[in-house]
């Protein structure tokens, strides 16, 4: 009985040792093959360079300026209303129904499918607001979707600011704003940031949201202006894969560019986690 | 209350409300889009007919083989992740020690900072070949693929929500049954998990919101074809691939960018409803 029971044991954490496994194994492999398929492309004049000749030869540079200001774009839009709407959810939060509601809809924005995103960006920015397919349509789009992202992670950090530091702030006879600005704020701020940064992970590898708002082809020119269509490092990728002629020569370039967008997200986000990590070690509360 | 006061305030008034003005603003620009395509077509044709054929003359807007595609990928993709996302969860809060908790907890949560579109690029250019020559099918781009890599990509928000769960569960409760004589796996199994069985239940429904929902991957690897699947080796074209691949190529205001939108609308519902039930979850065990 007793040996059945130990046998039982031994199976069960096993198996869980070999999912995890199994896990971790998907994620080398995963990382190798893309690494290993796209590293020897990259060059400085892959980074550097346009797509000539329909996307099989040259390089990725206005993806990559697309991607950054789609990205710069959608957070400066996304960053003072999600910190002004985690003030209002944690230092306000009143009346009691808008709290609910305001809740319901950030909840409800964060499950909402990326492909309605661009549906919405489409009907609202692309034509209501007569934006066309532009860059600016694809950064409030994008913003949209990164707000509840960051005004989760604001409010976290509002939230882990130890109430003595308002108390005290309000003893002294600071006004609430002040304390909000002065104190909780500046406090909270590092881990607003990190927050912040890992959403600039998630928009910058969106496709779908941009696809009909803001994604261009094929085009070797840079925006010159925040109405201009753009390339981005997603959306070429889909279209190396699925547009043109000659995959041959279009799936290493796909790989390519992988590895120039998975850098650059495993680099954001590394930069989040080193953050993460100091605050934590310097914090003496 | 002075003046600067009331206008801060006031501030922070008026971005929260641009969080139910975007929420509604998406809601009415489906419906507004969406509707019309029950001039085309009747709304038990659009949900329960297998023929989606939006170009041809006359059209049909039959959604049903979508739908089929969809679940298909979904309930696939969540037969990988539930026993990989929790099985590490558990791993994890359970049985590692620190130091390896340490490094498996950033692992799966890089898999979740990998743009969809890259595993859409692996699923294509990687696993399609691998399962031809494995299982040797046809067709490497199909449903069974599609399952592999989004179950792969729900993963770390089973097992990050879940971890969550089971370190919500008091220490005294585990002491307690190992107290009594049971073993390791027995106090997982009986006692730890049902205790956060709510947190463990939202981590799936969130799951199948995230899979059914996410498009770049179904519309790069689950093959495209509009058809109820026989096998999980066969085609299949869910709803976010339909209309990402169907709206850049159809003129605005036709019957079929309305029947696109009437695609987005059922999705929508469907997520919508399962962040509800996870609210309704959430909300009895605070009770």
């Amino acid at each position: 009985m007793t040996n059945i029971r130990k046998l039982k044991s031994s199976i069960g954490i096993n198996l869980l040792r070999l999912f995890i496994l199994l896990t971790v194994f998907f994620l080398f492999l995963f990382l190798y093959v893309i690494f290993a398929k796209g590293g020897s492309v990259v060059s400085w004049e892959f980074l550097t360079e346009s797509p000539k000749r329909f996307m099989t030869e040259g390089g990725i540079y206005p993806a990559i300026v697309g991607t950054f200001w789609l990205t710069v774009l959608s957070i400066g839009f996304a960053l003072p209303l999600g910190i002004f709407t985690a003030i209002f959810m944690t230092s306000y939060a009143k009346p009691y129904w808008l709290v609910r509601i305001v809740r319901v809809a950030i909840n409800t924005l964060a499950g909402v499918p990326s492909i309605i995103y661009g549906l919405f960006g489409l009907t609202v920015f692309v034509r209501l607001f007569n934006f066309g397919v532009s860059l600016l349509s694809g950064a409030l789009t994008l913003g949209v979707l990164a707000l509840p992202v960051i005004i989760n992670a604001s409010e976290e950090a509002i939230r882990s600011v130890p109430g003595d530091f308002r108390d005290a702030s309000l003893a002294l006879g600071a006004t609430k704003r002040q304390t909000i600005l002065r104190v909780i704020l500046p406090t909270a701020l590092p881990n607003i940031l990190t927050g912040a940064i890992i959403s600039i992970g998630r928009v910058a590898g969106e496709t779908a949201p941009i696809m009909f708002t803001a994604a261009t082809f094929y085009t070797r020119l840079l925006p010159k202006s925040a109405m201009d269509e753009v390339m981005a490092l997603p959306y070429h990728i889909y279209a190396l894969m699925t547009e043109g002629a000659h995959p041959a020569k279009q799936v290493p370039m796909a790989y390519g560019t992988a590895v120039v967008l998975l850098a650059l997200v495993l680099l954001v986000s590394t930069v989040a986690i080193v953050i993460r990590y100091r605050i934590r070690k310097k914090r003496k509360w | 209350m002075d003046f600067k006061e009331k206008i801060f305030q006031s501030i922070t008034y008026i971005a929260s409300i641009c969080t139910i003005v975007f929420l509604f603003g998406i809601i009415l620009s489906l419906f507004f889009e969406g509707l019309p395509v029950l001039n085309f077509t009747s709304i038990k044709d659009f949900l329960f007919s297998k023929d989606w054929y939006p170009t041809m003359f006359p059209p049909k807007f039959g959604i049903l083989s979508l739908i089929a595609g969809s679940f298909v990928v979904t309930l696939g993709a969540l037969v990988i992740s539930i026993p990989l996302g929790l099985g590490a969860a558990i791993y994890i809060s359970e049985i590692a020690n620190k130091r390896v908790k340490e490094i498996l907890k950033p692992l799966i949560e890089l898999l979740a900072g990998i743009p969809s579109v890259v595993y859409g690029l692996f699923g294509m250019a990687f696993l399609s070949p691998f399962l031809i020559k494995v299982f040797q099918v046809p067709i490497g781009l199909n449903a069974f693929n599609a399952s592999i890599i989004l179950g792969i990509m729900v993963v770390p928000i089973i097992s990050s929500m879940s971890e969550d769960a089971l370190s919500t569960v008091p220490n005294s409760l585990r002491e307690a049954s190992l107290a009594l004589g049971a073993n390791k796996w027995e106090t997982i199994m009986k006692v730890v998990l049902p205790a956060a069985k709510s947190g463990v239940i939202s981590s799936i429904i969130l799951g199948f919101g995230r899979a059914i929902g996410e498009t770049m991957v179904v519309l790069m690897v689950a093959g495209g074809a509009a058809q109820i699947p026989d096998s999980i080796f066969d085609p299949v074209r869910p709803m976010p691939a339909t209309v990402a691949a169907e709206m850049g190529e159809t003129a605005i205001g036709t019957p079929h960018f309305h029947a696109l939108f009437g695609i987005a609308i059922i999705l929508f519902i469907i997520t919508f409803i399962s962040i509800l039930i996870i609210e309704f979850v959430v909300m009895r065990r605070k009770k």
